[in-house]
């Protein structure tokens, strides 16, 4: 669709001027929210933000480089119980969010070990169990999981006299742009292009010098530190951690959001953390919806049947369509 | 000694159900490649199905005769209606595992609304707490049970595959699809009798599960995640492998239960699955797989 005609051009992120002003307003219209949108929505996109980094993760990792993972509840839980008990000795939560990536990224590395041998089916299994087993030590070890009663996390206090909800709304808002941006850079870089070779053949990748070994278990890494960091995000938020917050669902609920939202497109693991956040808040906050909360996951699956069949690249797919639709009007 | 023998025999009755699940998880990857995640979730809804019948006071062998043939139609439902039009569209492969685990979710939501989330306890013709003595060894009645029907449903299964026409067109069907369809085997009706035959297989399973535990959408999920594991062990291309794997994986959990210690039961399955990924993926009775470019 654009040409591009220099390498410098192919690495700039943005490359016509009105999509300039489009991000801008974006942004400008994000960070000005909490004026014009009652708290409880704040709250939600708050929610949102946290949940992207993850989806962004993930969508690395089976969007761009096509390797499936379950384990993602596992290094959603690493992550968290890193954040908190570093957050416990009492080490600043910069760190600790380094931390938290970092160990989920190391256990990453562990579990990408069995993806240079295993392929599609038996990947998805290979995770799987590791997500379940890494879920039943955290319950069943009370050193661990801060015991019974959970472990309880101090949240940020706001500065400059901001309330609490405004306060998070922009300290989670600035890490999720950061993180967007980085994987971005990600993208349009050489690791972004190896992982896109793998992805689109693995043998052809490697012939023309794509590391495999290296770019796949790079590909689980990085996946692996975003969760960890949604982990250590979650548990800041929330105040509290228990390991019943990192079931088997989490990671199918981050899977839906990537496949929803659009697999390969980082705009797509926006769109799909917003429509995993929003769907069971709009059943709990319409009274009409709020006898069928329980068919939340029945939504979900049905949406999954929808995109894969009718619009296999998601939510993205949907509005690049209407982008081009109506840059090339009246023509077709 | 009494003791291990006694782990052995409730390991071989919880080893039959885990047989019976990854039987379906096996005869569906060997036909079609494709994992079936959504199969916890048809035995669940197939088990409600049979305790809404039994709360309108059915007869049991009723009941559990329309629960099993309504858990085969919701499998065979989902060939026809969603996994069909998605291959003439040309879904990817891994397209179509997760199509199994959208129909998964949506079976998890619809029986989370009919059914309700509370655990409730499934009455069954067999009880749990009669117990028969073998020696110095104590069995349930339950428990034999299960173990007797799932070697019953195993044996039916491999003489349906080994010895009639339509598991000649099965076993023709996996192993060749175009070369089956130009020899005029209906492959389509083939592989959709394929997952039905896989989901009564889960629906027994289920049915037999459910009075040793409670009732609840989720109750499956364990189970079949340990189905997998057995199918992994057995080998996911072989199904003599799958009833193998099943029986060794419900006694390594028993004696890990019983000797080492209660909180490495639940561990084991999943232990076994990343060593077996590991060092044999193909399994213990699967063959070798060659990747050519």
């Amino acid at each position: 669709m654009d040409l591009i005609e220099s390498y410098a051009e192919e690495l700039q992120l943005i490359r016509r001027p009105w999509t300039r002003v489009w991000v801008g307003v974006l942004v400008a219209g994000l960070l000005l929210l909490p004026w014009y949108v009652s708290d409880s929505w704040i709250t939600i996109a708050t929610v949102i933000f946290i949940y992207s980094v993850g989806a962004l993760g993930q969508n690395l990792l089976i969007g761009y480089t096509g390797q499936i993972s379950f384990a993602q509840s596992a290094f959603l839980a690493i992550g968290a119980f890193t954040f908190g008990h570093l957050a416990r000795f009492g080490i600043p939560w910069p760190l600790g969010l380094l931390a938290a990536g970092v160990s989920a990224g190391l256990f990453g590395l562990v579990v990408g070990i069995p993806s240079l041998r295993l392929k599609g089916p038996y990947l998805a299994i290979a995770t799987l169990g590791f997500g379940v087993a890494v879920y039943q030590v955290f319950v069943n070890s009370e050193m661990l999981s801060g015991g019974r009663m959970g472990l309880i996390i101090t949240k940020l206090a706001p500065p400059f006299g901001l309330s609490q909800i405004n306060f998070n709304y922009y300290f989670y808002f600035l890490i999720a742009l950061f993180f967007t941006l980085v994987t971005y850079n990600i993208i349009s870089s050489f690791l972004g292009r190896a992982f896109i070779a793998v992805r689109d053949n693995d043998i052809a990748a490697e012939v023309i010098g794509v590391n495999l070994t290296r770019y796949k278990l790079i590909a689980f890494g990085i996946s692996s530190f975003y969760t960890g960091v949604q982990g250590g995000l979650y548990g800041l938020f929330t105040g509290y951690l228990e390991p019943n917050m990192f079931t088997f669902m989490e990671s199918v609920t981050l899977f839906v959001a990537v496949i929803i939202g659009g697999l390969a497109s980082i705009e797509g693991s926006i769109f799909g953390a917003a429509f995993v956040i929003l769907v069971p808040q709009l059943f709990g906050m319409i009274p009409a919806l709020n006898d069928y909360k329980e068919l939340v996951p029945a939504v979900y699956g049905v949406t999954i049947l929808f995109v894969l069949i009718f619009q296999p690249l998601g939510i993205y797919g949907m509005w690049f369509k209407m982008r081009l639709y109506f840059r090339n009007w009246p023509f077709r | 000694m009494t003791l291990f023998f006694q782990y052995l025999v409730s390991g071989l009755a919880t080893g039959s159900i885990y047989a019976l699940v990854a039987l379906g998880l096996a005869l569906i990857y060997r036909s079609t490649r494709i994992l079936n995640f959504a199969h916890g979730d048809i035995t669940t809804a197939g088990t409600f199905m049979a305790f809404t019948l039994l709360s309108l006071n059915l007869h049991w062998t009723l009941a559990f005769v329309i629960a099993i043939i309504f858990g085969s139609v919701l499998a065979m439902a989902f060939y026809f209606c969603v996994l069909v039009p998605a291959q003439r569209r040309e879904a990817t492969h891994l397209g179509q595992i997760i199509l199994t685990l959208g129909l998964g979710l949506i079976l998890q939501g619809l029986v989370s609304y009919f059914g309700g989330t509370v655990p409730q306890a499934f009455p069954f013709p067999l009880s749990d707490i009669k117990i028969y003595h073998l020696g110095e060894v104590v069995v349930s009645q339950l428990g034999l049970g299960t173990f007797i029907i799932g070697l019953l449903a195993c044996l039916l299964f491999y003489l349906l595959v080994q010895k009639t026409r339509i598991g000649l067109a099965m076993r023709a069907t996996s192993e060749n699809l175009p070369a089956a369809q130009t020899m005029g085997i209906p492959t389509r009706r083939v592989l959709a009798f394929s997952w039905g035959l896989a989901a009564l297989l889960g629906v027994i399973a289920g049915l037999f599960l459910a009075p040793a535990l409670l009732l609840d959408p989720f109750f499956m999920l364990e189970p079949f995640l340990k189905g997998f594991a057995a199918a992994i062990l057995g080998g996911l291309n072989s199904l003599p492998g799958a009833i193998v794997g099943g029986l060794i994986l419900g006694v390594a959990e028993s004696l890990a239960g019983g000797f080492i210690s209660i909180a490495f039961k639940n561990t084991m399955a999943f232990v076994i699955i990343i060593l077996v990924l590991l060092f044999r993926p193909e399994g213990l009775l699967g063959k070798e797989f060659k990747e050519r470019v």
